[in-house]
């Protein structure tokens, strides 16, 4: 197989999803002819039919409800939003039914779907088109949230997901979509959900991040080896539920922590695990677990975002306060 | 008992007054007056000239995605020139021409488009430019309430498109409208695209106007490319509004002619023979016709007019240029503006800190 994009990777994941079960459909708004906006589903059109590969009216909410009706009735539905920030306009279905039917009916009525939004600023786009808000989705009892941040994950993540029995909102970092190509096999790879992967080893401290802020966080700790500081780095992959294990075992033997998110600071996934390694490791802890995120605001107005985003430096800088302690 | 028909809706008017070849139907052509006929045509061509330079801009990477008209000048000038300066108008995302009407500068959009958050200035009686589909129908409908509780003689217009139709805010604005009978108008520019979408694969009914039939109010499908049309449906809409506190939906059938934004590729889904159709109903050769037959100008004129925008555009992107460079040079804490009208003091920290982390790394991006 050659190298591929992460948005090529989630392609690929659905077109071999669709060709293995005749039950997975895809549907949204521009999915089809158009092959959706960022082209996550082309070619899909042609080769599945538009009965599988449904152009719908512009309708989030819409789209959503008529997924949780599709589960209900043996398909597999995989709806697209095409921007996070579109989802909001769905959020009462994703939160009424999605992430309750299997609750509700104890069992009865499960609801494998997985809800694709492309998030994240760092992009130029104008306002709502740049948003990250998987904490709405891990607050939410009833869904997993996962967020891959290579094509190789991308790809491995996206099977897993289409395979889980629950509802999946699969978060999609559209900054790093095209950024950079991995090599994947040719054989189908899936990868659990609800593990983290250690993707640099360390002594010194433990970052942990996900999605878009990967490459951010790896750059930070390549910065930091230069000074002869040893980062451990961890993909979360899955935001929810959180790989305490990996996470636990890792910040044990580092003695240190920092999460990174873009998403907003106040209530953001970083508080979570930073109560996780608390409760389970706080006599461990060498010093406060620290976090480097998005301010509590909306993303700024496309030509001052990248203020707002965590950058490597800052990555590094925080990671050198939590070491003088 | 019996099995009988209770309601007969009312019928669907299709309104068109100046055809695509600049002929006029003199039975139905309004009594414009001619400062109005050329305030009209300045617009509608101001509009397609923006929108040109716009477009040059963002090939050239000075602003960032932009959504053009091209092709709906008609549709939103002459419905948004029917207002009063008191009348409310609440656009969605491609209403440049009306906003340029109502009081927004080339150099507002421009900054918008930039990226800039300064570019959001919002004369009085104006929302801002709304991203969220058909989501600002239902905020028309509470201005529209509030005026009519302060018994304030005011009309609201809201705009949104054919795709708009299908999201349920609009179903709830338009729901609403009609059960608290309120002075608001509708106006659908249905462009026949929701980017990839064709309008009859938006809806199975036949036309958009018919939709406000549910809901209890009138409801008009116009020629959006004809001025004259337009302007005849939405002087009677506010009309409406305005004496008997009823809503009214406008369909204006229009076409964009460009792209949906320029990071969208019209070729993926529509044939070049399609849009080349489209053009021969372009909104402003027909109305020049219209404008040369009737004497109120000559091709001098429409030449003078368009030189005379192209200097004020010239002019306009130098001048927001040099906003742009100041707005660069203004320290960018100012990303924590206006988040609240109450700060809260979490928010107030991660202000200083990121003050602090400026000043250490001498301002520049970190």
């Amino acid at each position: 197989m050659p190298e591929i994009t992460l948005i090529e990777g989630v392609n690929l994941a659905l077109k071999e999803k669709m060709a293995e079960n005749e039950n997975v459909v895809v549907l949204g708004q521009d999915v089809g002819l158009d092959g959706g906006i960022f082209r996550a589903t082309i070619g899909l059109i042609e080769e599945f039919g538009a009965d599988r590969v449904i152009d719908t009216p512009l309708a989030e909410a819409g789209i959503i409800g008529m997924a949780v009706g599709m589960a209900m009735n043996g398909l597999i539905p995989i709806p697209e939003m095409q921007f996070s920030g579109f989802s909001y306009t769905a959020f009462h279905q994703i939160e009424n039914h999605v992430a309750r039917y299997h609750w509700r009916t104890r069992g009865q009525i499960p609801m494998p779907m997985v809800i694709r939004m492309p998030y994240g600023a760092g992009v130029r786009a104008f306002e709502l088109h740049s948003e990250s808000r998987e904490a709405y989705w891990a607050h939410t009892p009833g869904l997993k949230v996962v967020i891959p941040s290579t094509p190789r994950k991308a790809r491995a993540l996206l099977r897993a997901a289409i395979e889980h029995p629950d509802p999946v909102v699969f978060y999609e970092p559209k900054a790093i979509y095209r950024a950079f190509r991995e090599n994947v096999s040719d054989e189908p790879e899936t990868m659990e959900i609800g593990k983290a992967e250690v993707v640099r080893e360390g002594r010194h401290i433990t970052m942990i991040a996900y999605g878009a802020m990967m490459p951010r966080t790896l750059e930070a700790a390549r910065m930091l080896a230069d000074e002869g500081i040893e980062a451990e780095v961890i993909d979360l992959m899955t935001v929810s539920p959180l790989d305490e294990e990996t996470i636990i075992e890792s910040v044990r033997r580092t003695g240190r922590a920092l999460v990174v998110h873009e998403a907003p600071r106040s209530f953001g996934p970083a508080a979570e695990i930073i109560a996780r390694l608390n409760d389970k490791i706080f006599f461990e802890l060498e010093a406060p677990v620290a976090r480097v995120t998005g301010y509590d605001m909306p993303p700024p107005f496309f030509a001052r975002e990248q203020w707002f985003l965590p950058s490597p430096t800052r990555i590094a800088d925080e990671a050198r306060e939590t070491l003088k302690l | 008992m019996p099995r009988r028909i209770i309601e007969r809706p009312r019928g669907i008017e299709y309104l068109s007054i100046l055809d695509e070849k600049g002929r006029v139907d003199k039975k139905l052509e309004p009594d414009i007056p001619e400062e109005t006929l050329k305030a009209i045509h300045r617009l509608m061509v101001f509009a397609r000239l923006f929108d040109e330079r716009t477009l040059q801009l963002q090939r050239q990477g000075r602003i960032g995605t932009f959504a053009p008209i091209k092709g709906q000048e008609a549709a939103q000038v002459a419905s948004v020139l029917r207002l009063r300066e008191q009348d409310w108008f609440v656009p969605s995302f491609r209403e440049t021409a009306a906003q340029i009407h109502r009081g927004l500068t080339p150099q507002d959009v421009w900054l918008f488009y930039a990226g800039y958050r300064e570019g959001v200035r919002v004369p009085e009686h104006d929302l801002p430019l709304c991203v969220p589909v058909g989501s600002q129908c239902q905020h028309a409908v509470g201005i529209a309430y509030a005026s009519k509780l302060k018994k304030r003689d005011e009309v609201t217009m809201v705009f949104h498109g054919d795709g708009a139709t299908s999201e349920g805010d609009f179903h709830e604005a338009m729901n609403f409208a009609g059960v608290f009978h309120l002075p608001v108008v509708f106006v659908c520019q249905n462009n026949q695209w929701a980017i990839s979408l064709p309008r009859e694969r938006q809806t199975a009914s036949k036309t958009i106007a018919q939709k406000a039939i549910a809901y209890g109010f009138g409801g008009i499908q116009v020629d959006g490319n004809d001025p004259l049309a337009v302007w005849v449906a939405a002087g009677e809409a506010v009309e409406r509004a305005r004496s008997e506190s009823e809503p009214t939906l406008i369909e204006c059938v229009t076409y964009r002619l460009a792209v949906h934004t320029t990071a969208d590729d019209p070729k993926r889904y529509r044939s070049d023979e399609e849009v080349k159709e489209w053009e021969k109903k372009d909104p402003i050769p027909r109305f020049e016709k219209y404008l040369k037959a009737k004497g109120v100008m000559s091709d001098k004129d429409f030449a003078a007019v368009r030189e005379e925008i192209r200097e004020e555009l010239k002019t306009a992107w130098k001048e927001t240029e040099q906003v742009i460079r100041e707005l660069e040079a203004t320290r960018p804490d100012v990303i924590f503006d206006a988040i609240h009208a109450e700060t809260p003091p979490e928010l107030a920290e991660q202000r200083a800190y990121f003050l602090r982390r400026l000043e250490r790394e001498g301002g520049r991006h970190a």
